[in-house]
C-alpha cells in the first residue's frame, strides 16, 4: 500500500509544456507519454484595415475625429465652469454645475481613450511578437557569486565569530523601537481610566429628562400611551465640552405602556412611573442607537444588526447578536410633574468591554 | 584621447537628428534611459479581456490620487464644532464638525467640488471591486503558482489596504453614517479581550467619539496608507515585469515564450487609451449619479439613525458577519466580559483572510510541483481549485448579502428572523453545495472537451445513412483549437510511502489526504493514441 507514486515510472520531471525548469520536481503531475504536440502558431489573419484602403482611411478619420472631439470636451468643461456657476442657496445650480463640467470632462477623457484604443487595434502593426522566458532564478554563476559575497561579508565583518557583538546588536535593534510604542500612550488623555469613564453617564439623581434635540424638559403628563420619545439629560445641550461624548452614553428612549403590559423585575420596582419606562438607547451589541420602536409588540429594533429588545420584559434580547438587555434608567416625577432620573444607570451602558462585570 | 572621442560623439549626435535626438541624448547621458527603453520598450504583453481587471484597479487608483489631492486643498480634518454657514440652506445654523462643514463646502460652494468628491468616491468603489475581480481571475486561472506566489500575497494585502483606505475615507466627512460606522468599529474594538477598552480609548483619544479620530484617520488616509499602497503597487508591477505576464493556452504558446503585443506602440496605445476610458466612465458616473449625499444624512450625532442605510459595498461582508451571530454569545467569567458575539466574526474573518493569503503555498505543497507555470489553467482543468474558489465566493457572498438582511426582509415581506436563519444556513452550508456543484460542472466540461477533441463539434446537420439510420454530422476541430483543449497539466493523488527512516509522518499523511481530495476525480487530457483511434472510428 505504502508506495510513492511520485517517483513512479510514469512520472517525469516535467510535462510537455514545462521544459527548461532546471530539473525542478514536478510533484504528482502525470506526464502524458503520447501528448499531443503543440501545432505552432496559426496563420496570421489580416484585418479589414490591412486589405481595404478605404477601411484604413475610415479608421484614421475616426481616430483623429475622436481626438478633436476630446478637445471640444475640454473646452466645453471650461466653458461650463464659467457658464454654470454655483448660485448661493440654489441646490439646482450645484447640480447643473456638476453635470455639465462632468459631461465635458467625460467626453474629453473618453474620446482620447477610445481614439487611442482604436488606433492601436485598427491601424498599428498587428503582428504578435514573441518574447522568450528564462527561469526567474539567477544563473548558477550569479547565485554562486551571491552566496560568496555573503560569505565574504560575514568573514570580513566577523559577524559569525563575534557572537557577543552580534547578539548585543540584535538586542539593541529589538529594544530601540519600544520607546516609540510607549509614546503612543499619549494618544489618549494621560490620567483617565477608560473602564471607569465607561461606567458613568451624565444622569444624576434629579436630572430632568429632556427632549432630544431641543432640551425641553418632559412632563409625565405629556407622555401618551404607546408613544416613544428620544430623550437626553437636561443641560446636555449647554455643555461647553464633550457634548457628543456625553450624549453617546446618556441617550435614552422613553416609552409608555399599559402598566399591566409591563413585566417588571422585583428589584426594579419603582423604577418606572405609571407605565413610563426609560431605557438606554445605546445598543448593547456594538453601540448603535436603538431607535425603532414597534408600538404593538413593544419591541425595540436596532437598525445596525437587528437585535431586538422586548420593552415589556425589561428590554431583554429576543433576537440578534446582542446579549444583554438595554440598561434601564430609574425614573420618577418631581414636584412640578417633570420626569427626573432617580440616579445614574446602575450598570455601564453600550457595548460590552473587557473590564465590565 | 578621451577629449577627442567626446567631441566626435557630440558632432555625430548633432548631425544625426533634431531636437528630439538632442534631448534624448541629453537625458540618456545623465540617466542611461536607453537601457530601460531597450529592455522594456518592446516587451511583450499578452492580450485578454481578463488581463484588463488589474489595469482597471491601477487606473482607478490613479484617479483616486488625482481627485483626492484636489479634495485635500479644501477639506479640513478637524472635529471642532462650528456652526454651518454655507450654501446648503436646510443645514444652515446647525452645529457640526469642521470636517463636515468643509465637506459640505466642497459639495455646495466650490465649482466642480461635488464632481471631484463623487469622482473620488465612485473611483474608490471601482478600485476595490476591480482588485476583487482581478484576484478572482488570478485565482481561477492558477496564475498564483510558482513563481508568482509572493505577488499573490502582495496583491491580497493591497486588497485589504484598499478596504482600509475606503473605510478611513468614508469616516472623514463626519456625517451621520460615517460616525455610525465608527461607532460600530468602536464597539467591536471594545469587545477584544484584555486590550480592547484601551485600544478604543487610545484610538479615539478618550471617550467615543472625541475630537481626534477624524484627524488621525486623515493621516492614515492621505499619507500612510497611500504611501504603503504606492510602494506595494510598485513592487507588484516590478514582479510582473520580472516574471513576464502569464498567457492562456493557445497554439504556438509555450511555457517558454510570451506571445502578444509589444509595449511600444500597440500595448501603450491600448493600455494608455484604456486609462482614459476608465477615467471617462468614472467621470460620467460622477456627473450623473449622486454618491454619499452627506447633506441628507446630516452631521454625526450618537442618537438618531435611519434604518436601511448601508455601508460602502466592500464593508458589507464584515457587517453581515456581525449580524449572523445567534443571540446569547457573551459571557462574564472571572470578572471579565468575553464577547464571543464579536470575537467569532473577527476570528472567522481573520481565518478566512489567512487561508486566502496563503492559498498558493497550500496548493504548491499538495501538488509538490516546483516548476514555473506561465500558461494559465482553464478553470475547468483544475476542478478542485475551482470548486474551492466557488465555495469561498459563496461564503463571502452570503456574508455580504446578510449585510442587507433588513432590506431583504422588508422588500420581500419576510421576517427578520427568517432571513437571518436562512443566511446562517447559506453561510455554513452554501460553500459545500457550491463546492460540489462547481466540481461536477468542471468535470462535465472537461468530459465535453474530450468529446469535442475526439469526435468534433456537433454541427447540427442530420444526415440519413444508406441503411436508413440518422446521424448528426460532427465537425472535427482544427489542430489549433484542439491544442487549447488538450494542453493541461493533470495531477494524480499522492500515494504514501515511508521515508528513509521507514516512517510515514503525519505531515505526509495530511498531504496525501489533501492530494487525494484534490485529485481523486480527474479527467486525463487526450493523447495522440486515443486521438488516432477515434479518427480510425470515423473513417
Ligand atoms: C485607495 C485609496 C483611496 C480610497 C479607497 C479612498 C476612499 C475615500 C472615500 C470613500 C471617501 C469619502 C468620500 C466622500 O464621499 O466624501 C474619501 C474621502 C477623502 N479622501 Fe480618499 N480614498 C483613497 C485615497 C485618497 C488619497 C490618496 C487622498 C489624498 C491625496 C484622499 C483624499 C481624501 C479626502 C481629502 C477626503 C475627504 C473629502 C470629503 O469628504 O469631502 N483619498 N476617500
Ligand atoms: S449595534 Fe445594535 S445590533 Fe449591533
Amino acid at each position: 500500500m505504502a508506495k510513492d507514486d511520485n517517483s513512479g515510472k510514469d512520472l517525469a520531471a516535467a510535462d510537455s509544456s514545462g521544459v527548461g525548469q532546471e530539473g525542478a520536481p514536478a510533484g504528482t503531475v502525470v506526464v502524458v507519454r503520447d501528448a499531443v504536440a503543440n501545432p505552432g502558431f496559426p496563420p496570421h489573419r489580416p484585418r479589414v484595415t490591412d486589405v481595404q484602403p478605404s477601411a484604413e482611411r475610415r479608421a484614421e478619420r475616426t481616430v483623429y475625429t475622436l481626438f478633436y472631439l476630446s478637445i471640444v470636451g475640454s473646452v466645453f468643461a471650461i466653458a461650463a465652469y464659467m457658464a454654470f456657476p454655483i448660485i448661493p442657496e440654489d441646490p439646482g445650480s450645484v447640480r447643473t454645475n456638476n453635470l455639465f463640467i462632468g459631461l465635458g470632462l467625460s467626453l474629453a477623457l473618453m474620446a482620447i481613450g477610445i481614439g487611442a484604443v482604436h488606433w492601436g487595434k485598427a491601424l498599428m502593426y498587428d503582428h504578435e511578437g514573441i518574447d522568450e522566458r528564462h527561469p526567474v532564478r539567477g544563473s548558477e554563476d550569479t547565485r554562486a557569486r551571491a552566496v560568496e559575497i555573503f560569505q565574504e561579508a560575514g568573514e570580513e565583518s566577523g559577524i559569525g565569530r563575534r557572537t557577543l557583538i552580534r547578539n548585543s546588536l540584535i538586542g539593541a535593534l529589538i529594544a530601540f523601537p519600544l520607546p516609540a510604542v510607549v509614546l503612543f500612550r499619549g494618544l489618549g488623555p494621560q490620567d483617565d481610566n477608560p473602564a471607569a469613564l465607561l461606567s458613568h453617564t451624565m444622569w444624576k439623581k434629579g436630572t430632568r429628562l429632556a427632549l432630544d434635540p431641543t432640551g425641553t424638559p418632559i412632563k409625565a403628563s405629556d407622555i401618551t400611551l404607546g408613544s416613544a420619545f428620544h430623550v437626553i439629560p437636561e443641560g446636555l445641550q449647554d455643555l461647553e465640552h464633550g457634548k457628543l461624548e456625553e450624549k453617546a452614553k446618556a441617550a435614552v428612549l422613553l416609552m409608555r405602556l399599559k402598566p399591566e403590559d409591563l413585566n417588571e423585575l422585583p428589584e426594579r420596582a419603582g423604577w418606572s412611573y405609571d407605565g413610563i419606562v426609560a431605557y438606554s438607547k445605546i445598543c448593547t451589541h456594538v453601540g448603535c442607537p436603538v431607535a425603532l420602536y414597534e408600538q404593538q409588540t413593544h419591541h425595540l429594533l436596532c437598525p445596525c444588526h437587528q437585535s431586538q429588545f422586548d420593552v415589556s420584559n425589561h428590554c431583554e434580547v429576543i433576537f440578534g447578536p446582542a446579549k444583554r438587555p438595554l440598561p434601564q434608567l430609574p425614573i420618577a416625577v418631581d414636584s412640578e410633574g417633570y420626569l427626573i432620573a432617580q440616579s445614574d444607570f446602575t450598570e455601564p451602558v453600550g457595548p460590552s468591554f473587557w473590564e465590565r462585570n | 584621447m578621451s577629449t577627442s572621442t567626446t567631441t566626435t560623439d557630440l558632432v555625430e549626435t548633432k548631425k544625426s537628428g533634431g531636437l528630439t535626438a538632442a534631448a534624448s541624448n541629453y537625458i540618456d547621458e545623465r540617466t542611461s534611459i536607453s537601457t530601460a527603453v531597450k529592455e522594456l520598450g518592446r516587451k511583450i504583453f499578452p492580450d485578454h479581456w481578463s488581463f484588463l481587471l488589474g489595469e482597471v484597479a491601477l487606473y482607478s487608483f490613479v484617479i483616486i490620487l488625482l481627485s483626492g489631492s484636489f479634495l485635500t486643498f479644501f477639506f479640513s480634518a478637524a472635529m471642532t464644532p462650528v456652526e454651518y454657514d454655507g450654501s446648503f440652506v436646510p443645514l444652515k445654523g446647525v452645529e457640526m464638525s469642521a470636517a463636515m462643514s468643509s465637506s459640505l463646502d466642497i459639495s455646495f460652494d466650490i465649482r466642480g467640488g461635488l464632481l471631484m468628491r463623487q469622482v473620488h468616491h465612485w473611483a474608490a468603489l471601482l478600485f476595490v471591486a476591480a482588485i476583487g475581480l482581478h484576484m478572482l481571475r488570478i485565482y481561477f486561472t492558477g496564475a498564483f503558482r510558482k513563481p508568482r506566489e509572493l505577488n499573490w500575497v502582495i496583491g491580497f494585502i493591497l486588497f485589504i489596504l484598499a478596504m482600509a483606505e475606503g473605510f478611513t475615507g468614508y469616516s472623514l466627512p463626519d456625517d451621520l453614517l460615517s460616525g455610525n460606522g465608527l461607532r460600530i468599529i468602536d464597539g467591536m474594538v471594545k469587545g477584544i479581550p484584555l486590550v480592547g477598552t484601551w485600544i478604543s480609548y487610545l484610538l479615539f483619544g478618550g471617550e467615543f467619539p472625541g475630537e481626534a479620530i477624524v484627524g488621525r484617520l486623515y493621516s492614515l488616509h492621505i499619507l500612510l496608507l497611500p504611501a504603503i499602497i504606492v510602494a506595494l503597487i510598485a513592487m507588484h508591477l516590478l514582479f510582473v515585469v520580472v516574471h513576464k505576464h502569464t498567457q492562456y493556452p493557445g497554439a504556438g504558446r509555450t511555457n517558454q515564450n510570451v506571445v502578444g503585443y509589444p509595449v511600444l506602440p500597440v500595448y501603450a496605445a491600448k493600455a494608455g487609451g484604456f486609462f482614459f476610458i476608465v477615467f471617462g466612465v468614472v467621470m460620467l458616473m460622477a456627473s450623473l449619479f449622486t454618491i454619499n449625499p452627506i447633506w441628507n444624512y446630516g452631521p454625526y450625532d450618537p442618537s438618531p439613525v435611519s434604518a436601511g442605510t448601508q455601508p460602502d459595498w466592500y464593508i458589507g461582508f464584515a457587517d453581515g458577519a456581525l449580524r449572523l451571530i445567534p443571540p446569547g454569545l457573551e459571557f462574564v467569567w472571572l470578572d471579565h466580559t468575553f464577547s464571543f458575539n464579536i470575537l467569532i466574526p473577527l476570528v472567522a474573518l481573520g481565518l478566512f483572510i489567512l487561508v486566502v493569503l496563503i492559498y498558493p503555498f497550500i496548493e504548491a505543497w499538495v501538488t509538490g510541483d516546483k516548476r514555473e507555470h506561465h500558461i494559465l489553467d482553464r478553470p475547468r482543468n483544475a476542478p478542485t481549485r475551482t470548486a474551492i474558489g466557488a465555495a469561498g465566493v459563496t461564503f463571502y457572498a452570503a456574508l455580504w448579502a446578510t449585510a442587507s438582511s433588513d432590506i431583504i426582509a422588508t422588500h420581500f415581506k419576510v421576517t427578520m428572523e427568517g432571513v437571518i436563519h436562512t443566511m446562517q444556513f447559506l453561510t455554513l452550508v452554501g460553500p459545500f453545495i457550491a463546492f460540489f456543484i462547481a466540481k461536477r460542472v468542471c468535470l462535465a466540461l472537461q468530459k465535453k472537451d474530450r468529446e469535442i477533441v475526439l469526435h468534433g463539434y456537433e454541427s447540427g446537420r442530420i444526415v440519413r445513412l444508406p441503411g436508413g439510420e440518422y446521424i448528426e454530422v460532427h465537425q472535427p476541430i482544427d489542430e489549433y483549437e484542439r491544442w487549447k483543449l488538450v494542453s493541461y497539466s493533470d495531477y494524480k493523488p499522492l500515494m504514501l510511502r515511508p521515508n528513509a527512516q521507514g516512517k510515514i509522518t503525519t505531515g505526509q499523511k495530511l498531504r496525501a489526504g489533501m492530494s487525494r481530495w484534490f485529485f481523486e476525480d480527474r479527467i486525463e487530457p487526450v493523447g495522440t493514441t486515443e486521438l488516432e483511434r477515434s479518427h480510425g472510428d470515423h473513417h
